[in-house]
């Protein structure tokens, strides 16, 4: 029998316990009727993890809906581990975003570490070696202690971990906002590699096989880690520190090998990690995907701590671990497998026939409920949605226009924002070279991996300009994913699909619904247009803050290309003087939500800039077409800051200068965040092929090599040495960690 | 000529260090595993980068009592080339093969990029493709590069000549800039740059293939001399 001291069905139906557990009244009543009778204290945990939004999407559900997830090459879509995408010689590319923003706001080193741990064994876990780790990261002002706290923590904690275990860490982005100054967020990609005949699932087929547990012990770390995820932070969040899990990268590092090994052994049948609500997840949603049920014993199962609960034990989210089925009586072949690594596989369950998710533990059963109660029938909601208030106003605005009498000076600041400067400071602390596979490291556009013994490589990115979504969710949505997409591109590669990192406020708020269906909104369509389907993805929700600061919408964007021929790879930077340099695409006066606007103002406001999805097709289709005929030497995407930023972060690697004639207004064409435009350099003997390949090119100035930034419109409108832009670039996010507050 | 690469638990440049030597520099080698090693059949030690046992405790120190590390003191003993890189020169201090010992980076972060090396000594098993003095690039990647040793023991590895590689720009603070070190009969080398990280221009340099190549003729040579 449960513990003497366990509470009783009764009290937990009378003092509506399930609510702490994150149940609302209802679902508990649905629960109620499933089972015919009250749940036991184990079971209602295991409803309201498996329930809770984080593992069931049940707000989110309708809208995910609406992405595009097929494509010819998509071989596997959202539902599993990872999604997979065939790159052709029978090899794939496995990735996956997923959040840990809650752990990382309350214990950021370990809330960052395991993020990187758990995306790491969604991977993994598919049959695929992780071959590279990204990130999207998102803090408040760093001017606020807490938040240079944070910030420095969770580099730390990615990099302490990423390090660790061997697979570098190649990319990424990093913004600041005060709309992120109780809330940080921390979205963490893995994208491994796959030859097609070692594909996994996550199943528990075969009625007898044998259930296996493998990794780390369990113990009483990250109990309800799911639940909390799908709260609110509030002022109690601190006192859920324990609720965070503590990551071993070292047994990780083991788990991939040992996992690698074990996938080439035909008595496996399937393999999942565990990662949110822990061993009731990968339990559960194994037996329910394949059909079947299954039986625990959880006197069996590892433990790292005493007496320890079912309930504590299928809540636990302790982490590198590992769940397995494996044909009957072959167990002893793949528990050999996992001791060469010093790692114990034990037998704790069995496949049954009888779609039931049955526990014992000390001799009684301790949980009984239809498996595919926890893993499917989770309630769906429509959430109410409603238009802001803000938004409307913002429609109704006249265009922002900043006055600017500096334009040098100007540069300068924007150079100086977090957002825009070098990220050097953070990628410095990544090995983002560990595997030697690494083509372009961090700090161009996309990073790029060879494909080892053959002539691909791939390309990869993180992006979303949250601010963009503020003001318009619907362009933004777009926006997000054609950067991605204009990133890839400029690194010679085509755009093979997207994994999202979807992260909201609370969904119970119809304005913040209104900005989730406006994102999957313009998103979807994006995706629709650009030929990258949705191939799986992670939703975030309840990010709000003391107060009920929601974060902005941030639904992150991580992008896969295909580059046929590393010849075609192609970096951010200049390469030689003398080499002529082109704008591709129209520049609006359009500054709602961008940086200098931030900058000038303090908050973002007016439209979003207007996005054409059919001409940003076309001019990315032209753009790649001529990197391929090697006519372009370098390809940059112009975004925050704009024209004149980009064209100063073309030229700082080998400090070039530049002699630039300006069109138009100079406030626009300097600063303005015109989306769909490009800025290249091509050598002057590619002149004649290049403009005619393509067509929405302007010839703009050259590259020289005097180190002097000039730009011109009848006489001298900005002029800087590109070493004095350089440092204010380079050195800014040092500077602002350094300055006392 | 036949390479061992030691892989530890935790080792994660082994692979790195294997296609380095099989596919870049041309010659034989095996992964092979701490505790299913037999080195007598191998001609070159390759202790790889990355964190054996996690760097718990102390980076390297858990290796370094591990059953393969009396065949790779004998190896050494036999005048065999022994490189260790990384951690794999973490775990040749913490087996007192190499005198000194190694502290956390000067300013406590992890770091990885290419750094400007001088080649001190061109005239060791490991160097001699290179010229003294030369510059090269090579990356490093580490926490723990901050290499430590007394005045007297600093004083013994100039004038022995067994400081081969220094930093022009000491990113660690290491004593000495020192990047890389030899034992006093000069066969086993100890470096936290990764040499095997530069052998092919695709990645950014090319560099460290000569490392690769300069043991590779000096055995070539020794063993002619025998036949």
């Amino acid at each position: 029998m449960p513990s003497m001291l366990e509470i009783s069905p009764e009290q937990i139906e009378e003092q509506r316990i399930f609510r702490e557990m994150g149940l609302k009244d209802d679902e508990y009543a649905s629960i109620r009727s499933i089972l015919g009778r009250r749940p036991n204290y184990t079971e209602t945990g295991l409803f309201s993890v498996m329930w809770s939004e984080h593992c069931s999407y049940k707000n989110s559900k309708p809208l995910l809906k609406k992405f595009p997830t097929e494509g010819a090459h998509v071989l596997q879509g959202p539902g599993e581990g990872a999604g997979i995408i065939d790159i052709g010689d029978d090899q794939a590319v496995v990735f996956k975003i997923e959040s840990h923003n809650h752990p990382s706001a309350v214990e950021p080193y370990q809330g960052a570490a395991t993020g990187v741990g758990g995306i790491l064994r969604d991977v993994f876990s598919m049959g695929a070696r992780p071959i590279a780790l990204l990130n999207s990261l998102r803090f408040g002002s760093l001017q606020q202690p807490r938040v240079k706290y944070l910030f420095e923590e969770v580099v730390r904690g990615i990099a302490g971990y990423g390090n660790c275990v061997g697979v570098p860490t190649v990319g990424g982005e990093v913004q600041f906002d005060d709309a992120y100054n109780g809330n940080p967020l921390v979205n963490a990609m893995c994208v491994g590699l796959i030859d097609h005949k070692d594909i996994q699932k996550g199943i528990a087929a075969g009625i007898g096989n044998t259930v296996m547990y493998v990794g780390a012990k369990t113990g009483r770390d990250g109990i309800h880690g799911a639940t909390f995820a799908s709260e609110e932070l509030s002022e109690e969040s601190e006192e859920k520190r324990p609720s965070v899990q503590v990551g071993d990268p070292f047994m990780e590092k083991l788990l991939i090998e040992a996992c690698l090994d074990v996938i080439q052994h035909d008595a496996l049948v399937g393999i999942q990690d565990m990662g949110a609500a822990g061993l009731t997840s990968s339990a559960s949603e194994m037996a329910s995907k394949a059909g079947t049920g299954m039986t625990m014993n959880l006197d069996y199962i590892p433990q790292r701590e005493e007496n320890m609960t079912a309930y504590e034990m299928m809540l636990s989210e302790s982490q590198e671990r590992m769940l397995l089925v494996v044909e009957k009586g072959r167990e002893e072949e793949i528990a050999r497998v996992f001791r060469k690594y010093n790692l114990e596989a034990v037998a704790v369950g069995e496949v049954t026939d009888t779609k039931r998710f049955r526990l014992e533990h000390h001799g009684e059963v301790v949980a009984d409920v239809p498996v595919d109660s926890l893993a499917e029938d989770a309630p769906v909601y429509h959430q109410p949605s409603r238009i802001p208030a803000y938004y409307e106003e913002f429609q109704k605005m006249e265009d922002y226009i900043p006055e600017i009498t500096d334009y040098r000076e100007t540069l300068v600041n924007l150079l100086k924002q977090p957002t825009i400067a070098s990220k050097e400071w953070v990628y410095d602390q990544y090995d983002s070279m560990v595997q030697t596979n690494t083509v372009v490291t961090p700090g161009s556009d996309a990073a790029v991996l060879r494909v080892r013994g053959t002539k691909k490589a791939l390309a990869m990115t993180t992006d979303c300009n949250s601010r963009y979504l503020y003001v318009d969710p619907e362009v933004g949505g777009k926006i997000a994913v054609a950067e991605a997409a204009r990133n890839i591109v400029c690194s010679g590669g085509r755009p093979l699909g997207i994994t999202d990192g979807l992260n909201f406020g609370s969904p119970e708020n119809p304005e913040i619904f209104w900005q989730m269906e406006k994102s999957v909104d313009g998103m979807s369509e994006a995706c629709r247009l650009l030929e990258t389907p949705v191939i799986g993805g992670n939703v975030s929700l309840y990010n709000e803050s003391f107060g009920g600061q929601a974060i902005y919408p941030t639904p992150i964007v991580g992008m896969v290309g295909l580059i046929d021929d590393v010849q075609h790879i192609t970096r951010s930077h200049a390469r030689s003087a003398g080499d002529l340099i082109y704008v591709i695409g129209e520049t609006q006066a359009e500054f709602g939500g961008s940086e200098l606007q931030g900058m000038l103002e303090g908050k973002h406001f007016g439209k979003a800039p207007s996005i054409d999805l059919n001409t940003e097709y076309n001019r990315q289709k032209q753009l790649l077409t001529a990197i391929r005929a090697g006519l372009v030497v370098s390809a940059h995407d112009v975004s925050e800051g704009g024209l004149s930023v980009a064209l100063a972060e073309k030229l700082f690697e080998k400090e070039f200068g530049c002699e630039v004639t300006l069109e138009g207004e100079p406030v626009t064409a300097l600063f303005a965040e015109s989306q769909s435009r490009f800025i290249v350099t091509v050598a002057p003997e590619q002149k004649r092929a290049f403009e005619q390949s393509v067509t929405d090119a302007r010839l703009i100035g050259t590259v020289t090599e005097n180190g002097v930034y000039r730009i011109k419109q009848e006489g001298v409108v900005l002029e800087e040495k590109t070493s004095v832009l350089k440092e204010a670039w380079k050195g800014a996010i040092g500077c602002l960690l350094k300055s006392k507050v | 000529m036949k390479f061992a690469v030691i892989v530890f638990p935790g080792s994660n440049c082994d692979r790195d260090m294997y296609f380095a030597v099989k596919d870049q520099l041309g010659a034989e080698a095996d992964l092979v595993w701490y505790k299913e090693a037999n080195l007598a059949n191998y001609d070159g030690i390759l202790l790889p980068g990355g964190f054996s046992y996690g760097d718990y405790l102390r980076s390297g120190a858990i290796a370094s009592t591990s059953d393969v590390i009396t065949q790779i003191r004998e190896a050494a003993e036999a005048g065999k080339p022994v490189l260790g890189v990384c951690n794999g020169f973490q775990i040749l201090l913490e087996m007192g093969l190499l005198p000194g010992a190694m502290l956390p980076n000067e300013k406590l972060k992890f770091m990885c990029h290419f750094e400007t090396l001088t080649v001190e000594n061109a005239d060791t098993m490991f160097t001699r493709q290179y010229k003294e003095k030369e510059k090269i690039q090579i990356p490093i990647a580490h926490g723990d590069g901050n290499y430590f040793c007394d005045e007297e023991t600093l004083q013994k590895l100039q004038n022995n000549k067994q400081i081969v590689f220094t930093y022009d720009q000491n990113p660690n603070g290491s004593v000495g800039d020192i990047a890389g070190i030899t034992n006093e009969h000069g066969n086993v080398l100890g470096m936290m740059p990764h040499p095997e990280r530069a052998v092919e221009a695709l990645l950014g340099h090319d560099d460290g293939l000569r490392l690769f190549e300069s043991i590779l003729t000096h055995w070539r040579e020794h063993h002619a001399i025998n036949a």
